[in-house]
């Protein structure tokens, strides 16, 4: 036993177990109450998980990049996890290839607005130039909004944030605003959850039904390859 | 499930370097999907590609592990807000206005385009 525990605090601290540890341990919380409280959208454990564990960060005055050597292992997945949608859209291929006229049309229509809302609100909120830009991909998944931030000359780490809170949004309104408009297609209610809130709209489909999952899943991964090719036009044409 | 694991990774790996090597505009993932999802497709046409992570259920359990926590994925890239304290402080009102207005405009457009495109030809089948 070190004599004194200060000396504990200031090696743990600094490797990534303890920050491995701690991201699964307060999200293993979060997801527990999501799931004690039926799944409600405002208990969404991702926003939960990402407060408590800014706060514990901030009070110790660890800095992310510390925090992030231990959670990379986590972030890592967010490839191998795209790849593993495969599956979902394997199994469902049948329903899948039935309602590609719908899914085609509606991959057009929510991409460009999802580009062209931001942008216009964001300059009508009279948001700087840079963070304009950083807003722009915010509609796809974290690792491909950064790449398109970064050949804008933007704020990678600010497409992270927006992205990331742009899902949460997402996946906390997608049910109720759904219920009212009165659409219980459940390919189209998910098809709608991945092109605008990315991987934590198809983690909240995968919760509501199985078909929203799959369908969430696909536009994800299409968004990702039209909103690429989109937001460098949409930036040269919509911003000063 | 190593195996299966593995298979996920080389998908993801072929996946970037093509992208890479081509210089292609779309995520190395995305490709990897595409790989995988034809990889599936073929062994039900190819008897002989049935085996390992491909036998089974493999492949198909191991991808279903990663994808029942998809929300945790997140959260590492989330809490990097701890590094734009200062911007938030300054616009974060209207960012999150903005981002809030913005993704139920995109969910409804997407969705009533969905609908509406699906009614239409579910009318003309019928006539």
């Amino acid at each position: 036993m070190k004599d004194n525990p200060f000396s504990l605090w200031v090696y743990l601290s600094q490797s990534p177990l303890l920050w491995l540890t701690v991201t699964l341990l307060v999200y293993a919380g979060t997801d527990a109450v999501s799931l004690a409280t039926r799944r409600h959208p405002f208990a969404n454990p991702v926003l939960h998980a990402m407060w408590i564990i800014g706060a514990f960060l901030l009070l110790t005055r660890t800095s992310y990049t510390t925090y992030f050597a231990g959670a990379q292992f986590v972030h890592f997945l967010l490839g191998p996890a795209t790849v593993a949608l495969a599956v979902p859209l394997y199994e469902n291929r049948k329903r899948v290839v039935a309602s590609i006229v719908p899914m085609l049309v509606a991959l057009v229509a929510g991409s460009v607005t999802a580009v062209v809302s931001v942008v216009l609100l964001a300059e009508l909120a009279g948001l700087p130039r840079e963070v304009v830009l950083s807003l722009a991909p915010k509609s796809v998944t974290a690792g491909v909004a950064m790449g398109i931030a970064e050949s804008l000359h933007a704020d990678p780490s600010l497409a992270a944030v927006a992205v990331i809170l742009t899902g949460i949004m997402g996946a906390i309104i997608v049910t109720p605003l759904m219920n009212r408009t009165g659409v219980t297609d459940y390919r189209a209610r998910g098809f709608a959850a991945g092109l605008a809130a990315h991987g934590i709209g198809t983690a909240r489909a995968f919760q509501v039904d199985e078909i929203a999952g799959v369908f969430s899943g696909i536009a994800m991964s299409l968004n990702a390859l039209v909103t690429s090719f989109l937001v460098p036009l949409a930036v040269t044409l919509l911003v000063r | 499930m190593l195996g299966s694991l593995g298979l996920i990774l080389l998908c993801q790996l072929i996946g970037e370097v093509v992208v890479h090597g081509l210089g292609l505009p779309l995520p190395g993932p995305v490709l990897g999907l595409l790989l995988l999802l034809i990889l599936l497709l073929a062994r039900d046409r190819f008897s002989l590609l049935a085996r390992g992570p491909l036998r089974n259920d493999g492949v198909e359990t191991a991808s279903k592990g990663l994808l029942a926590h998809l929300s945790l994925l997140f959260v590492p890239a989330g809490v990097g807000v701890v590094q734009k304290l200062d911007l938030l402080a300054s616009h974060g009102i209207a960012i999150i206005f903005v981002l809030a207005l913005s993704v139920v405009v995109t969910l409804l457009a997407t969705v009533l385009t969905f609908r509406l495109v699906s009614r239409l030809l579910r009318q003309q089948d019928a006539q």
